[in-house]
């Protein structure tokens, strides 16, 4: 029997997970305790396996309002790959106008995930792009 | 110089983020004619640099960066008819409801039958909390490297030492960790954390970044360059030990040490404010001592979550619609109204008086310090009014409980059990 005391990420109320497994973790071998939600559960699961989570960053704009456009994984994905995310997106540059949910990266590494962006930015008007 | 131009509108909101997008959208939906005014030119406040997830759970019932959540409150006050004002800064405000405001250098006048205050709040700073040493370039409050960084495109240091476990200083510690920096400690005074937990895992266990808590910066050092600090560990009472010093090595120092609700402009209307809060004392339906003038949001009391900050928004908003429209809404009278009282264990609540008679009141708290299993009750003289069980509450997370005052005859006291 394996135990570990984990705090879940999924909404803000935080649940502290108590959570017991035999053997590989999943739904049959692990008992969580402390959750407010079936989701706690899913986590607890993920969190032993292969943790994921959602990269929220910035990309760089030519021609546009703002210097930067936020953007984000469309999905979580796994903890491992979030640093092959960042090094695909060093170079980007996007040209504005960019709107939300405008696709950025697609399915980056083969995960089947996309980035999107968060955060609209109108083209500058009366300038030439630099 | 030519006349100020002059407006006359049921409804102004001062402050376009979550708190006052969600109050003018409210408004209008019940009829008002709104403008909101805001001095950035873009809407959506803080939310702007908040590029992180999280926000919306619960008022969407999604997941969204702060971005997204404030496109889809601009979007709700477009749609309801809010007339939007970016790039003005309201300079004065008067208790007959007169705005001044300052556009492109220019002075405007605005009329309103109602105002909502949802100015947000700013960040407490070096010298609010005196840090001994050297004053070289590169103390950051963490809000202001969220801008620098999200925003402006500006790479602040190299290594990063945060003081303050609040969460803008846990999402900075993870954001500059993936921009490249090398997040060298999070040191907290408080033996335990001021952030949600979950920001404790994804930003700080994550990256294997260590949080000193019972510890705080007692020296900066550097000549032109933050070169370092010292590190010091504090005792319950709140005094460091001596011969606990350890230096850290940085190029940066992040303060998160709180937040402070920004009512500089309440004062000019002689709005009262509630010592705990730093924010208006308000009725059950959020106006302040001033009739007709209404407090939402993080200028208010300090929110933990967009959500809540957006919701009490269009509370207020719905409040001041009602009021502007010639609607009863109730003043604070000491002789009218119930006061409520921060009890045992208990920080503060608003809204801090509730008129006599009122079926139902959301009270919004927060408790002193962190506890197991908490039985949260409002009393009315012998009778309990409302009561909230929670299995573990915590300071930095606000508490929200619904209380019947029907019955309620004076006081209304809040206490921890």
């Amino acid at each position: 029997m394996s135990e570990r005391i984990m705090t879940c990420i999924l909404c803000p109320n935080g649940c502290e997970l108590h959570v017991a497994w035999n053997g590989e973790p999943n739904e049959q071998s692990i008992a969580v305790d402390g959750n407010l939600c079936p989701k706690g559960i899913t986590y607890a699961i993920d969190e032993l396996t292969h943790p994921m989570r959602t990269l929220t960053t910035s990309v760089r704009v030519r021609g546009g309002v703002q210097r930067l456009a936020s953007v984000k994984t469309a999905a979580p994905v796994s903890r491992d790959a979030i640093e092959a995310f960042r090094d695909q997106l060093r170079p980007v540059v996007l040209d504005a106008p960019a709107a939300i949910g405008d696709v950025v990266l697609e399915n980056v590494k083969d995960t089947g995930v996309d980035v999107v962006v968060t955060r609209a930015v109108a083209r500058r008007c009366g300038k030439d792009s630099a | 110089m030519s006349e100020p131009v002059c407006s006359t509108v049921d409804v102004a909101v001062i402050g376009g983020g979550p708190a006052g997008l969600a109050a003018a959208a409210a408004a209008a939906r019940a009829g008002a004619n709104v403008l909101l005014i805001d001095r950035n030119p873009q809407l959506g406040g803080i939310l702007n640099q908040c590029i992180h997830d999280g926000f919306g759970l619960h008022a969407f019932g999604e997941v969204l960066t702060g971005p997204e959540f404030a496109d889809r409150y601009v979007r709700q006050a477009i749609g309801a008819g809010v007339r939007l004002r970016t790039r003005t800064l309201v300079t004065g405000l008067s208790a007959d409801g007169e705005l001044v405001c300052s556009r492109y250098g220019a002075r405007e006048t605005v009329r309103a039958k109602a105002t909502v205050l949802a100015m947000g709040c700013r960040e407490r700073t070096r010298g609010m909390i005196r840090i001994p040493g050297a004053r070289p370039a590169g103390v950051y409050t963490a809000g202001t490297a969220q801008w620098l960084t999200n925003i402006g495109n500006v790479r602040i240091g190299r290594r990063i030492v945060i003081l303050g476990s609040g969460d803008i200083g846990l999402i900075m510690a993870r954001r500059l960790t993936w921009e490249g920096a090398e997040v060298a400690a999070v040191i907290e005074k408080l033996p335990y954390p001021s952030g949600l937990p979950r920001n404790i895992n994804q930003c700080l266990l994550d990256y294997d970044i260590p949080l000193h808590l019972s510890h705080s910066v007692t020296c900066i050092q550097g000549r032109n360059r933050v070169q370092g600090v010292t590190v010091s560990r504090f005792d319950e009472n709140g005094h460091a030990d001596s011969g606990s010093e350890f230096e850290l090595t940085c190029d940066t120092l992040l303060l998160s040490v709180g937040l402070i609700p920004e009512n500089e402009l309440s004062r000019h209307a002689g709005v009262a404010l509630d010592r705990t809060t730093s924010g208006a004392d308000v009725t059950d339906e959020y106006m302040t001592s001033v009739p007709g003038v209404f407090s939402c949001g993080n200028v208010l009391h300090i929110h933990d979550l967009a959500d809540w900050a957006a919701e009490e928004g269009e509370r207020a908003g719905v409040s001041a619609a009602r009021y502007a429209d010639g609607g009863v809404v109730r003043q604070l009278q000491d002789n009218a109204s119930i006061v409520v009282r921060a009890g045992a264990g208990v920080r503060y609540v608003v809204p801090q008086r509730i008129q006599r008679g009122v079926e139902e009141v959301l009270l919004s708290l927060r408790v002193t310090a962190p506890r197991g299993p908490t039985t949260i009750r409002a009393v009315c003289g012998n009778t309990i009014v409302g009561e909230l069980r929670l299995r573990k509450a915590h300071p930095a997370t606000m508490e929200q409980m619904s209380v019947r005052t029907a019955e309620a005859a004076k006081d209304l006291e809040v206490i921890c059990e």
